[in-house]
């Protein structure tokens, strides 16, 4: 292991627009997979998975939601890193 | 002859051997026996192939039947992979006690009888303890003591609850319990501690992420999901298990998302995984039951990728501490592939195994009607994509540059690394392998319109969550940090706790010394008053002021007298 980092040649995503290319490609592939609700038939067994865009509206939310009470739940349990050394 | 008929004895057998043997002819020796043990395996009838008595008890050894096979099958193959990416370890201690391991896990999946299950149950404790103080650290040795002290306590109660039930029922097949009386109980506790339920659960994020880079992949495979087995035999159908399985799947996310050691973020998201198994079980019918033995035996894989390219990061960094790497992808790239085709299978992409076998659950829960544990396990499943999914790979390979370069992964790891790879993908293309060994006949089609596209939507607006997070600056950032669990009970609160219990007895007995002394110097001062050199009753007194005194005490008593 080395921390030289001289003389190496740039990664196609060391460049923040490539990056960006990404982002905005999952973007799109979002809003097409979001609008696809309208062309296919569903087999919902609960009600609630006939809403139109429900499963793109739910994994965005409770992913969100999921990391932001994660935040929370760190306030109560962190600890310094040699907590159980002590 | 009988041992011929044994799945596992040949494994167990055969690693007696391996301390004897040296270089190359090791490796080969150690690569041939789980290829030996699955030939047996395939050669073998269905049915209680073995039967002895013992006392007045009919045990069954060896009990085969579709249930047990599936797990045979990918105890084996994880066996296999396991040995290729561990073949460049030189500690025989590892190689012995990796073995042992997977064989008593191999014969605990085929054993018929409860005490059978019981000898091989406390086997793989003792065996894979050995995985975790192979590290050789004072710390190795602490986390295994508390991972043994977990498991054999697991054993016990499995015993106690088999003679509870032997004296009630008189029988000691393994079969299907009801979840009644006090035997069945501590069976469903013991085999609970195991499967790591909810605030059982400590030991699996305190123990797996401290045990060598090989050891924690040998770990991931087997006691948990021999756990799950015992579940699918013993009380397949007992609906307790939905809500407790339902509750595994989405807290341990939580903890993941803002933990820094990434070998633990996996030993979380291995919780949450059981946690869609025990669904299964709960839920009881022959989709279920099929979704359990199918998503164990993917899951085995996948998670078995996933440690081993951590550990493989590890090896090569010297650090696995999401707060210190990152940029990786430079040097090690096939290392990130792999990664990211395990991160693809937990995170059930269409194509990839995960996608494969979670749908039998999903689907049997939507077909029961349960709502909730539905809407859990939705949750959950976007929730594993994004810790696992994202932020395993993520912040190892990708994120900010941490300016490690190190060499990428030796070859025989890149090997099993490949293979388990492949393995993934080839079940998600070619499901009908995988459903073909289920236990149950199975009609069931995963790649239809709705479920492709519906899953795809809960994967794609998750990532857009995390890059929604990320940009806006929400995502809580790597620390170094330990967080709390369960684990701070007997790590920290017992240990204060019976300290205090010490510490109060201590300064009660002190008191009571204090006080005594205090008493008897009290009883040493007056006595001196009275009796000492100046006191009352020790004064010399003048003749005369003797005579004067008697002469006062006659006059007295002839006055009396009178």
């Amino acid at each position: 292991m080395t921390n030289d980092k001289r003389q190496e040649k740039e990664r196609w995503l060391d460049r923040r627009g490539n990056v960006d290319k990404i982002v905005r490609t999952i973007y799109a592939v979002c809003a097409l997979l979001f609008l696809s609700d309208l062309a296919y038939h569903k087999h919902p067994h609960f009600a609630v998975e006939s809403w139109f865009g429900f499963y793109g509206i739910y994994g965005f939310v409770s992913c969100v939601l999921l990391v932001l009470a994660a935040k929370e739940l760190r306030r109560i349990i962190k600890r310094d890193e040699d907590y159980y050394d002590g | 002859m009988t041992a011929s008929l044994m799945p596992g004895l040949p494994i167990l057998i055969g690693a007696l051997f391996v301390p004897l043997l040296r270089g190359h002819l090791q490796k080969v020796f150690l690569l041939l026996l789980p290829i030996i043990g699955m030939v047996q395996l395939m050669g073998l009838e269905h049915g209680p192939i073995v039967q002895i008595s013992l006392f007045e008890y009919e045990l069954t050894p060896v009990r085969i039947d579709r249930l047990s096979l599936v797990w045979g099958y990918i105890f084996h193959i994880a066996l296999l992979l396991n040995i290729v990416f561990s073949l460049h370890v030189r500690d025989n201690t590892q190689h012995l006690a990796g073995l042992i391991y997977a064989a008593s896990a191999i014969g605990a999946a085929f054993a018929g009888d409860l005490i059978t299950l019981f000898v091989y149950w406390e086997l793989t404790a003792i065996s894979s303890v050995f995985l975790i103080w192979a590290v050789g650290t004072e710390r190795s040795y602490r986390a295994g003591m508390r991972y043994l002290i977990v498991q054999v306590g697991s054993g016990v109660l499995l015993l106690a609850g088999v003679l509870v039930l032997i004296s009630d029922a008189g029988s000691v097949d393994f079969k299907h319990m009801e979840l009644a009386g006090t035997g069945a109980w501590l069976i469903f506790l013991a085999f609970g501690i195991k499967a790591a339920f909810p605030f059982l659960h400590g030991w699996l994020q305190d123990a797996y992420p401290e045990a060598t880079v090989t050891g924690t992949v040998f770990l991931s495979a087997f006691t948990t999901k021999l756990a799950i087995y015992a579940l699918a035999r013993g009380f397949a159908g007992t609906e307790l298990l939905i809500p407790i399985g339902a509750a595994m799947t989405a807290f341990p996310i939580f903890f993941a998302v803002i933990e820094n050691d990434l070998r633990r973020v996996l030993a979380y998201s291995l919780n949450n995984q059981l946690g869609f198994m025990v669904v299964g079980v709960g839920i009881g019918t022959e989709l279920s039951i099929n979704g359990t033995a199918a998503h164990a035996f993917s899951h085995i894989l996948y998670k078995a990728l996933l440690f081993m390219s951590m550990g493989a990061v590890l090896y090569r960094t010297g650090t696995i501490k999401g707060s210190e790497l990152g940029g990786l992808y430079r040097s090690m790239p096939w290392t990130m592939l792999f990664c990211c085709i395990g991160a693809a299978s937990i995170s059930a992409f269409p194509l990839f195994s995960g996608f494969v076998s979670k749908s039998l659950i999903v689907s049997a829960a939507g077909d029961g009607h349960y709502m909730i544990t539905w809407l859990v396990l939705l949750f959950a499943s976007a929730g594993v994509f994004h810790h696992s999914g994202i932020k395993i790979p993520y912040f190892a390979f990708f994120a900010h540059d941490s300016g490690i370069r190190c060499k990428e992964a030796p070859l025989n790891m890149l090997i099993a690394m490949g293979v388990t790879a492949t393995l993934c993908i080839g079940i998600g293309v070619f499901p009908h392998l995988l459903y073909g060994i289920l236990p149950y006949a199975i009609d069931y089609q995963p790649y239809t319109a709705s479920h492709v596209i519906t899953q795809l939507q809960l994967l794609m607006f998750s990532a857009l969550a995390f890059i929604f997070l990320q940009r806006t600056g929400l995502y809580p950032s790597e620390l170094p940090s330990v967080n709390l669990d369960v684990d701070m009970i007997y790590r920290k609160f017992l240990p204060w706790f019976v300290g205090g219990l010490g510490r109060f007895a201590i300064t009660t007995r002190d008191g009571a010394i204090r006080a005594g002394k205090q008493a008897v110097l009290q009883l040493l001062i007056a006595v001196e008053h009275y009796h000492g050199r100046r006191g009352i009753f020790a004064r010399t007194w003048m003749t005369s002021s003797s005579v004067l005194v008697v002469l006062v005490l006659l006059a007295l008593y002839l006055l009396l007298y009178l």
